[in-house]
């Protein structure tokens, strides 16, 4: 039994004028267990926690209840005030006698007596804590970045930036994502490579980041502070440290028909290559799937050409493993596939186009040097088609029912710059609405209709048809109530987006959640959008929903400032209410394993003592109280009634109920 | 009314977002009075009688374009035969007898509607 | 029990600590009333109900019980007040199969911006359960107070 002390505080005339506060503190004094029963105008003062102080050690109180106001207001410091006086904090509960009593009732009687129940069952369940202390877990002090386009590429500067180590893990042979592939940015029209690469470098330079390109993460252990990751370093059968990325075996290798992934495939690239001229790092790599000396052992060009002996064909997939505090997902996005889409006749012309494949039509580096020119026969075209909303916003099985964000911006764009460089080009865009929320965003979009003259239509197109050379375009004009025939040279489909396919397994290491569509959730939608509910886990650019580049730069810096604080701290503490399973009744069904939305509940087999001096081998649930958040999931999918929550114990919980219902 | 041609087609005119693409897609475009997302559009808003009493809703072929493209799973042809069915089921309405259709038949006119108008007004 | 003594019945409200007790708060930081035998009792997120609990308490002669959460998709927890849901389900209907009035029982969402809304919701609840009447069959005799 508990020697508890009661405290009723009058919150001035708060609780007094409508709580008898006196007759409160008399009747708890009768209750069991009650050595001590008080009222007081202002608990929280620092007269009032003085008194608590002194009656804990006056009457060597040992559970504390406070008749006062709501938990979420004084909790903490009442707690503080039992800790200073050697109490144990979570001995203490408060009754919420103002917001939930004396604030809602008027009649005298009624709210006395309600608080008197309140009282009780808060006495009720404190005859049940049990002294709870917060556990401490280190931190490791190096942060991973999963993805190096310019998401990751931000995060990872902004945390050097801070003095932490940073890795960045990424699957292709250089950094940069997607952005190296855009050409203009909207709204402003400069140069993606232009504002890119220089971050590139200076990622690549700076001392504190290292960056595993051709890499991935094959797996994940541990919890925040303590990840402990393997990286999967892909063999790209050239020594990173030897090459110095001349570029002379990628002009000598003889396999020259390799679809260029850089470029979409709409040019050929050869078997050994750097994705760009801007590479970071500027390595070469050659695709295994396409190398004739991998293939059959007879070619062998590129490591006779080589001056610095960097070509090895012998080189394996190396694993590394690294420990990190904080990890942070950047995996980024990609155009849908189209070939669900074949009203479009995506598939059936080289001359239907997605708008990323447009980018690099338009780009200098692209495989037309910059000049627009049709993919089928190398002609100007004059009359393009740009057709929106190609997969998102859609209900069925093709598309995706959100809204791609960045294709009515893009779409303008591409339409200008047509427009611009070609201004005997016709122009169409058919639009279901044009989206345009952002910084001088709608006022690019009235330029390009107002000033460069390209035909925005409210409708879509219905089908496309190769024909003789032309793309008959059928499409409603709603409107001018019209169906229009457009013989078009080229069409551009403004594909919606998904994250990328590396995604889901990636969020199943991390046991960090997603939605249906496979973006990652946030913490709060509102008031936590950059770090996953998994505790050290934080989300930066397109995995965690549709963005721009400002957008994805702006999260990226907001991750690294999470990332920051958590990696400053030398210790976590842990929230002590965590679960805890009674490891003798616990029967290793997993039941609990599969509900925690933390991954904070594993399965270790151990030894107990059985009868007859045997030793018995049990599968039993542990909790590991770093990572559990205490929601109690657990404690009551458990069906042996193994798994409890401390702080909030079954016991507790029905004494409660008890004391309400007596 | 609304209700009964939500009944009978089955559709939540509410879940376009009229985009056009069924419009877009129809190839009796030029035959009907009122077209595909208008079908939905006029349903949504009550707009029926206008519908039953228009031109040309029995050229839609029923060819459902309109229905495999739609974004939203909308599927407007269903609607149009919803409207279609309405005139039918209409008490005292002109009804066909064999003997008329040579009169009414056209050499556009697919064999398809033929039968299908024969079906539908022969009672 | 005499029969024209006024009805007072007993209602425990469990409510998540992040939004429904928020909420609770809030109606009291707004001065909006609701029955003063509606009796709450806060739990860290809805999915710590245990069906045990509402049995207990109906067993200790509580007249209605109601579980207050975050709305879908706001949990705290992510994915806590949809298993209370679904915990809620399968219990509804061992009460009906127990003959408890499926009125006595009751989930709601309300989050911590929804003082009037919870409130509201008390009121309609406690008149629910006084047009019910007592709860006499799941009550332990041993557990009355007179």
């Amino acid at each position: 039994m508990q020697r508890v002390g009661v405290f009723v505080c009058w919150c001035g005339s708060n609780i007094a004028a409508t709580v008898d506060v006196e007759k409160v503190a008399e009747v708890l004094a009768k209750e069991p267990g009650v050595v001590f029963s008080t009222n007081y105008q202002y608990m929280c003062s620092q007269a009032g926690q003085e008194m608590i102080q002194e009656s804990i050690a006056k009457y060597n109180l040992t559970g504390v209840v406070i008749c006062s106001c709501s938990p979420r207001m004084h909790e903490n410091t009442f707690r503080k005030t039992c800790e200073k006086a050697g109490l144990n904090p979570y001995m203490v509960e408060i009754a919420n006698i103002r917001e939930q009593c004396s604030w809602i009732h008027k009649d005298k009687e009624t709210a006395t007596e309600k608080a008197v129940i309140l009282g009780r069952a808060a006495i009720a369940k404190v005859h049940l804590n049990a002294p709870l202390t917060s556990g401490t877990s280190p931190v490791k002090k190096r942060a991973l970045v999963i993805g190096g386009g310019i998401a990751g590429i931000q995060t990872a500067l902004d945390i050097a930036d801070a003095g932490f180590d940073v890795d960045i893990v990424e699957k292709e042979p250089t950094i940069g994502g997607k952005m190296t592939q855009i050409d203009k940015t909207f709204p402003t029209l400069d140069c993606a490579a232009c504002i890119l690469t220089p971050k590139m470098v200076d990622a690549a330079q700076n001392e504190k980041i290292h960056i595993y390109s051709y890499s991935e993460v094959s797996s994940v252990k541990g919890f925040v502070g303590n990840f402990k990751v393997t990286i999967k370093k892909k063999a790209r059968y050239v020594d990173e440290t030897k090459c110095t990325g001349c570029g002379l075996c990628t002009e000598k290798c003889p396999q020259k028909k390799v679809p260029n992934a850089f470029n979409l495939g709409l040019d050929n690239r050869r078997a050994i290559y750097i994705p760009f001229a801007q590479a970071v790092p500027k390595v070469a790599t050659i695709d295994a799937d396409y190398c004739t000396m991998l293939k059959s052992g007879k070619c062998g060009v590129c490591s006779k050409v080589c001056t610095a002996g960097a070509i090895d064909y012998t080189q394996k997939d190396a694993f590394i493993e690294q420990e990190y505090g904080a990890i942070v997902v950047a995996t980024g996005f990609n155009p849908i596939k189209l070939d669900q889409y074949d009203e479009f006749a995506y598939s059936q012309s080289p001359d239907v186009v997605t708008s990323l494949e447009f980018e690099r039509l338009m780009n200098a580096a692209g495989p037309t040097g910059g000049t627009l020119l049709r993919p089928s026969d190398g002609q100007h075209p004059h009359t393009i088609v740009f057709v929106q909303c190609v997969g998102s916003r859609c209900d069925d099985s093709k598309g995706k029912p959100y809204c791609s964000k960045i294709c009515c911006m893009y779409t303008a764009k591409h339409a200008m710059l047509c427009r611009e460089k070609y201004p005997d080009t016709d122009v169409y865009v058919f639009y279901i609405d044009v989206r345009t929320p952002g910084k001088n965003f709608d006022e690019f979009y009235r330029r390009a209709v107002e000033e460069y003259g390209v035909h925005y239509v409210k409708g879509m197109v219905g089908k496309v048809v190769p024909e003789n050379g032309k793309l008959k375009v059928q499409a409603s004009d709603l409107i001018g109530n019209q169906q229009l025939h457009i013989d078009a040279d080229m069409v551009v489909l403004a594909a919606a987006i998904e994250p990328d396919k590396s995604a889901r397994p990636l969020a199943t290491m991390l046991t960090a959640s997603m939605d249906t569509n496979d973006f990652f959730t946030e913490a709060h939608p509102k008031l936590r959008p950059v770090e996953s509910p998994t505790a050290g886990i934080f989300l930066s650019g397109a995995c965690q929903g549709p963005k721009d580049i400002p957008e994805t730069v702006a999260q990226a810096s907001a991750a690294a400032a999470k990332v920051i604080g958590l990696l400053n701290k030398d210790h976590l503490v842990c929230n002590p209410c965590t679960a805890q399973p009674d490891e003798l009744m616990c029967n290793g069904c997993s039941s609990c394993e599969k509900v925690c939305p933390y991954g904070a509940i594993t399965y270790v087999d151990k030894e107990f003592r059985g009868p007859n001096r045997t030793t018995l081998l049990r599968r039993v649930a542990q909790v590991n109280p770093a990572v559990c958040q205490g929601c109690g999931a657990c404690t009551v999918a458990c069906p042996s009634g193994a798994m409890d929550l401390k702080g909030f114990s079954n016991k507790q919980i029905m004494a409660e109920v008890d004391a309400i219902c007596r | 009314m609304i209700d009964t041609i939500k009944r009978i087609s089955g559709v939540n005119p509410r879940k376009c977002m009229k985009c056009g693409k069924c419009t877009a897609s129809c190839p009796a475009f030029e035959r009907m009075q009122f077209h595909p997302h208008q079908f939905v559009d006029m349903v949504e808003n009550g707009r029926i009688h206008e519908l039953m009493n228009s031109e040309g809703i029995d050229f839609c072929l029923s060819c459902f374009a309109c229905v495999e493209r739609c974004p939203r799973n909308v599927e407007p042809a269903k609607v149009i035969e919803a409207v279609r069915l309405a005139v039918v089921r209409q008490q005292g309405g002109a009804h066909l007898t064999p003997d008329e259709i040579p009169a009414l038949l056209d050499d556009e006119l697919p064999q398809q509607a033929i039968t299908a108008a024969f079906r539908k007004y022969r009672k | 029990m005499p029969v024209n003594e006024e009805f007072k019945p007993t209602i425990v409200a469990f409510c998540c600590n992040w939004c429904s007790y928020a909420g609770a708060d809030l109606s009291g930081t707004n001065r909006l009333q609701y029955p003063a035998n509606v009796k709450i009792i806060r739990i860290p997120c809805s999915c710590r109900l245990n069906p045990m609990f509402v049995l207990r308490a109906f067993q200790r002669g509580a007249d209605g019980v109601i579980l207050c959460g975050c709305h879908p998709g706001d949990c705290h927890y992510t994915t806590g007040n949809y298993y209370a849901r679904r915990r809620m389900t399968l219990l509804f209907s061992m009460l009906d199969f127990l003959g408890i009035e499926r009125e006595r029982t009751r989930v709601e969402w309300v989050s911590a911006a929804e003082g009037a809304k919870f409130a509201a919701t008390m009121n309609d609840f406690s008149a629910t359960i006084h047009k019910l009447g007592p709860n006499r069959r799941l009550e332990d005799l041993r557990c009355r107070k007179d």
